[in-house]
């Protein structure tokens, strides 16, 4: 049964297990675990980031396609929700049915991005994608009685995703179960389920094929599979994944704006976290989204709290400032990838295959 | 109707690369059931020829023609589909897949299931047990979950063979098959493309250097020499032939000849 969800793909190492169920059961629970606003905003965080990470691993560790526009399709899928909210008014239909149109639009564009230059060299493909996604952009920021520009779209969501709403008179386990805990659990519920998806899509007939391709798509034709098409299924299949994080994105946070969906510091991180967890392997999402948020979210915290301690010392001091987390989170992602080039996931599967 | 046909015809086949003619007007019909053996020294254009069949490169002039049916301006996978399988003289493998994989993939092509998003590919047993049959035939079975990458040079030639068996075309051309194979390897991957000859519906291509291989397998040998196609009949005859003895043998034809 737990095989089969997870379509055989098992975790291939206990270390691995472990982190993955701590990390599973830490946002299952994260609102009885974790009182209080910040931790829960962190969680939410870390599921829509491990969808958006997990699809672009279906990209670039799978099928070996090296894209810039991710950012732009989990993009539409929020601009898509927020304008259906906006303009339809605070209902699930109008959410729906902004969020149908982000996805498909995610879907039609990528399909098109994909047929169009995915025969190309792997490295005009990147440029492509770039042009397409910073274009884009630019767009939305300029298209701005419709989408706000650089100021983003606030919004209200349906009642019963807010804190305003209760579910039930008294507290469950000392926690009262509003609107913010009912939205929390849909986005956790929809991002366990794309991700679960997207498991079994890379272990399917198709996505064995994408490996294939990406091995050797010279090979792949000569046995029968036309790698363009598959290459242009992946990019259409991973971008409306892209596009159903950008819709959890939205509902989540009753805004959308580029800064937190469209902007190359996004892309860059979504590059990160793919690598430090482990590229081609779907668990690496899961590690690499979390840590890395956790470091985004608490290191500057942490750093605060060194710079304070270390006051006396001039120059450590000036090191551990705060506003140097970005440096910090710099050197762990060098140091990672020298000492685990195939990210964490590929560092302790060959660890155990060491041992064995 | 369609027996009429020869299974597989080029007609006038050429092609350039620049000013260089690497395969020039070379026309020929290989009949459903033989065995073709293909020679000629090297840089003659015989793995060029083959890449003009089956698709990976594409011809400046003339047509190929598989039962019938005009197929020089079909895509590679179009062309497999239709029943043209082909070996590579450099192997061509999947290399971070293991070796079972290689052959999975194959079986899941025939087996025409590479759309489906939603079984687990594992879940399809018969494909896994169609690989490993393939696998015991060209001897790799003890090495299927072997990551390719990691074989030595001689087992991925056995592999790249297996791909093919595999895919099972009704056209199978094999290109130097037992070039870089241990003595001892050489024998049991002939063995298998006599089997595949004694399966009627096949039709057998095969560059291969060695004569007396050609002399067992061979139904009829063709020659390629600079591009063009200079003998075409019976083993025995065309190895004894002129242009045979020059190009292998480096024996020099008459100064007439030249004149
Ligand atoms: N893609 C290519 N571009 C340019 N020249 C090529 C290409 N492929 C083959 N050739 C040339 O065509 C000639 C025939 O090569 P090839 O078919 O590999 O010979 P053979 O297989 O008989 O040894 C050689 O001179 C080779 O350099
Ligand atoms: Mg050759």
């Amino acid at each position: 049964m737990l095989m089969k969800l997870l379509s055989g793909d098992r975790p291939a190492s206990p270390v691995l297990t472990v982190l993955l169920l701590v990390i599973l059961i830490g946002l299952a629970f994260a609102p009885f675990l974790f009182p209080g606003s910040k931790p829960l905003e962190t969680a939410a965080r870390i599921c829509i980031f491990i969808v958006l990470v997990a699809s672009y691993d279906l990209l670039i560790g799978y099928t070996g396609i090296v894209s810039f526009a991710h950012t732009m399709f989990f993009g539409l899928g929020a601009y898509g929700t927020a304008l259906g909210l906006t303009l339809g008014g605070a209902s699930f239909a109008a959410a729906g049915l902004g969020a149908l149109c982000g996805v498909g639009l995610a879907a039609l564009l990528a399909l098109a991005i994909g047929l169009f230059s995915l025969r190309v060299k792997a490295i005009f493909f990147a440029m492509v994608t770039l042009a397409i996604a910073s274009a884009f952009a630019v767009l939305v920021s300029q298209l701005s009685f419709l989408t706000g520009g650089e100021d983003g779209l606030n919004y209200k969501i349906p009642r019963e995703l807010t804190p305003a709403f209760k579910l039930f008179a008294e507290p469950v386990l000392g926690l009262r179960i509003d609107g913010k805990v009912l939205s929390y659990y849909l986005v956790f519920g929809v991002a366990l389920a794309l991700f679960l998806a997207l498991v079994r899509i890379v272990n399917s007939p198709f996505g064995r094929v994408l490996k294939a391709v990406r091995d050797n798509g010279f090979r792949a034709e000569a046995i029968g599979y036309k790698a363009v098409h598959y290459r242009t299924a992946a990019t259409v299949l991973s971008a409306m994944m892209a596009a159903m994080a950008g819709v959890l994105l939205a509902l989540w946070l009753r805004y959308t704006g580029p800064a937190t969906t469209l902007s190359m510091e996004i892309m860059v991180d979504i590059l990160l976290m793919v690598v430090i967890g482990g590229m081609g392997t779907m668990y690496g999402a899961v590690i690499g989204a979390t840590l890395f948020i956790l470091a985004q979210t608490y290191l500057q915290a942490l750093m605060g709290l060194a710079e304070g301690a270390t006051a006396g010392i001039p120059l450590l001091s000036a090191l551990v400032a705060p506003d140097r987390w970005l440096l910090w989170l710099g050197v762990l992602f060098v140091l990672s990838v020298y000492f685990f080039p195939t990210g964490i996931v590929g560092r302790l599967r060959a660890g155990k295959a060491g041992a064995a | 109707m369609a027996r009429e046909h020869p299974i597989l015809e080029t007609h006038e086949l050429t092609i350039r690369f620049g000013g260089h003619v690497a395969v020039d007007h070379v026309s020929c019909a290989f009949e459903r059931g033989t065995l073709t053996a293909i020679v000629g020294p090297n840089g003659a254009g015989k793995t060029t020829y083959f890449n003009l069949i089956s698709g990976q490169l594409r011809a400046s002039h003339g047509k190929v023609v598989l039962n019938g049916q005009d197929i020089t301006r079909m895509s590679v996978p179009e062309r497999t589909l239709k029943g043209i399988g082909r070996a590579f003289q450099l192997t061509n493998l999947f290399p971070t897949l293991t070796v079972r994989e290689n052959v999975r993939l194959v079986a899941q092509a025939r087996a025409n299931l590479g759309l489906d998003l939603f079984s687990m590919a594992d879940s399809h047993v018969e494909l896994i047990e169609r690989a490993e049959h393939v696998l015991a035939e060209v001897r790799l079975l003890d090495k299927a979950s072997q990551t390719v990458s990691a074989l030595p040079h001689g087992d991925q030639r056995k592999l790249e063979v297996a791909l093919l068996i595999a895919l099972g075309p009704q056209v199978l051309m094999f290109d130097e098959p037992t070039a870089g194979m241990s003595v001892d390897e050489v024998p049991v991957i002939l063995n298998l493309i006599q089997e595949l000859k004694a399966d009627k519906d096949r039709t057998i291509l095969l560059v291969e250097h060695k004569m007396d291989v050609i002399r067992t397998l061979a139904d009829r040998i063709i020659v390629l020499h600079n591009g063009a196609l200079v003998a075409d009949g019976e083993p025995a005859t065309v190895i004894n032939s002129a242009v045979v003895q020059e190009a292998y043998l480096g024996k020099r034809v008459t100064e007439a000849a030249h004149g």
